[in-house]
C-alpha cells in the first residue's frame, strides 16, 4: 500500500535535540520523571522500564493528581522506580513497603497510595505484610514486578522461582514449589487482582488506572523478563526471545479459577483480570464498628 | 490494509498518520520496538550510539499509523510518536491486483 505524506509538518528536529544536552530529554513522559535521572540503571531488555512507562502512562491517561499520588517502593531492581518518578516517593527498607504505605493511607486518606515493588520484596521478606494488608482491605494499590528471581543480588532463587529452573542458589534446578501470586492475593482477600506480562502494555496501563480509582486492596502482577539473571541461566535467550515467548504462550482469560493459574518455567501463562469485587475497606469498617460505638451514649445503669 | 476498489465511503474516512521520533542516545538496543511494531516501520541501524548499541531508525516513515505501541513498549523512554494531520484515501492507495483467492474460479 502506498501512503505518502501530504503537507503535514512534524515538530522541528532542532526543538527535539536542543534539550537533550541538558540531560532532560524532550520525551512527552519526561515531565513525570526526575530531571537528570534517565537513563536508568536497568539492563538492556529489562521489563521494569516498561512497567514504569505503563505507570506514567496511567498517570497521564487517568488524570491522577501528582500532588496526591504517592509511590512507595521496597528494595530490588524495581525499587529504583521510586527514585525516577517526580512525585512524593519513598524508598523503604526491605519488605516494608506495604506497612509504610498503610501508615501513609491512614494518616492522610485523601492520598492515592501506590506500592511498586518486586516479587522477592513483597512475597518473601514482606510476605506477612502483604497477606495482612489484603485481609484488612487497606485502600492501597500494589503493583508487583515478577521476574522469578532476585535479580539485583545476582539471580538467587526466590518465592516465585518456578520448579526446575536454575538460579545461583539452585544450580541443579529449583526443588521448591513457588507461590501463585494471583491465587495468594485472592485468598488473602484482595478486591481486584490482575496479571499481565510486559508485552500487554495497554492492558497494564488500564489495570493500573482502574485499581488506583477502586477503593480497597488492589493487586496487579506484571511478569517482566530478566534476561541477565533468569533468562541466561535457564537458556531462555535474550529479552526479545523472552518477550516472544510471552506473546506465544500468554492466554487471555477472565473465567479461569485463580487456583489453576500457576506459572511454570515454560508453558502457558494465564493473563487477565481474575477478581473484581466490592468490599468495605479498612477505614469504612473502622469508622462503622469502632469509632461510632465508642462515641455512642453509654447506657445508664438502673439501680 | 489494501483495497481492491475505492470504498464507497472513502470521502468520510481518514488515514491516521504519525511521525516516529527516536532519542538515540538513550537506546539500549533491546529491539522491542523493531520487533513488535505492527506496521513494520522501524529497522536496526548499523551505526553505534554513545553506549555502543545499535539504535533503530525509521525505515519507511509513511507506514506509521500513530498506534503508540513503540512508545509504551520502550523501556528507556527513548522513542515517541507525534500525530500528524490525517489525510483522506486517495486513488493511488487502491491496489489493482486481485487477491489469490479471488483469482481462482471453481472450474479450475
Amino acid at each position: 500500500m502506498k501512503i505518502r505524506f501530504i503537507d503535514a509538518e512534524a515538530p522541528p528536529a532542532s526543538r527535539i535535540f536542543e534539550n537533550l544536552a541538558a540531560g532532560h530529554g524532550d520525551h512527552p513522559l519526561d515531565r513525570y520523571l526526575k530531571k537528570g535521572r534517565i537513563p536508568h540503571i536497568w539492563c538492556s531488555g529489562c521489563g521494569n522500564g516498561i512497567l514504569l512507562a505503563a505507570f506514567v502512562k496511567a498517570m497521564e491517561k487517568g488524570n491522577f493528581d501528582t500532588k496526591k499520588t504517592v509511590v512507595v517502593s521496597g528494595i530490588g531492581c524495581i525499587g529504583r522506580a521510586a527514585g525516577y518518578l517526580d512525585l512524593d516517593t519513598y524508598h523503604t527498607t526491605h519488605g516494608r513497603a506495604i506497612p509504610f504505605a498503610t501508615g501513609l493511607k491512614l494518616a492522610n486518606p485523601k492520598l492515592n497510595v501506590v506500592v511498586i515493588s518486586g516479587d522477592g520484596d513483597l512475597f518473601a521478606i514482606g510476605g506477612n505484610h502483604f497477606i495482612h494488608a489484603a485481609r484488612r482491605n487497606v485502600d492501597i494499590t500494589v503493583i508487583c514486578s515478577n521476574n522469578f528471581n532476585y535479580g539485583m543480588t545476582g539471580g538467587q532463587g526466590g518465592p516465585t522461582t518456578p520448579l526446575e529452573s536454575k538460579t545461583t542458589t539452585t544450580p541443579y534446578g529449583c526443588s521448591e514449589h513457588p507461590f501463585n501470586l494471583v491465587y495468594l492475593a485472592k485468598a488473602s482477600g484482595a478486591v481486584y487482582v490482575a496479571r499481565w506480562t510486559a508485552l500487554h502494555t495497554h492492558e497494564l496501563r488500564d489495570s493500573i488506572i482502574h485499581s488506583v480509582n477502586k477503593p480497597g486492596f488492589c493487586f496487579v502482577e506484571a511478569i517482566t523478563p530478566c534476561p541477565t539473571a533468569h533468562g541466561r541461566r535457564n537458556k531462555l535467550g535474550d529479552g526479545l526471545s523472552m518477550m516472544k515467548s510471552y506473546r506465544d504462550n500468554s492466554v487471555l482469560t477472565t473465567e479461569l479459577d485463580p487456583e489453576e493459574t500457576a506459572i511454570g518455567l515454560k508453558g502457558k501463562i494465564a493473563v487477565g483480570e481474575f477478581v473484581d469485587i466490592d468490599k468495605p475497606t479498612f477505614m469504612d469498617m473502622y469508622d462503622e464498628c469502632a469509632i461510632c460505638r465508642a462515641n455512642a451514649p453509654k447506657k445508664s445503669k438502673k439501680s | 490494509m489494501s483495497y481492491w476498489r475505492m470504498p464507497l465511503d472513502a470521502v468520510r474516512r481518514e488515514i491516521v498518520l504519525g511521525k516516529v521520533n527516536i532519542i538515540s542516545h538513550r537506546c539500549k538496543g533491546c529491539r522491542y520496538c523493531i520487533e513488535f511494531c505492527p506496521s513494520n516501520t522501524l529497522a536496526e541501524s548499523e551505526d553505534f550510539n554513545e553506549k555502543g548499541y545499535h539504535p533503530p531508525y525509521v525505515k519507511s516513515d509513511a507506514k506509521c499509523v500513530n498506534c503508540n505501541y513503540c512508545e509504551t513498549i520502550c523501556p528507556e523512554f527513548a522513542i515517541f510518536v507525534t500525530e500528524l494531520e490525517p489525510r483522506n484515501l486517495l486513488p493511488e492507495d487502491v491496489v489493482k491486483t486481485q487477491s489469490r483467492s479471488r483469482r481462482r474460479t471453481r472450474r479450475e
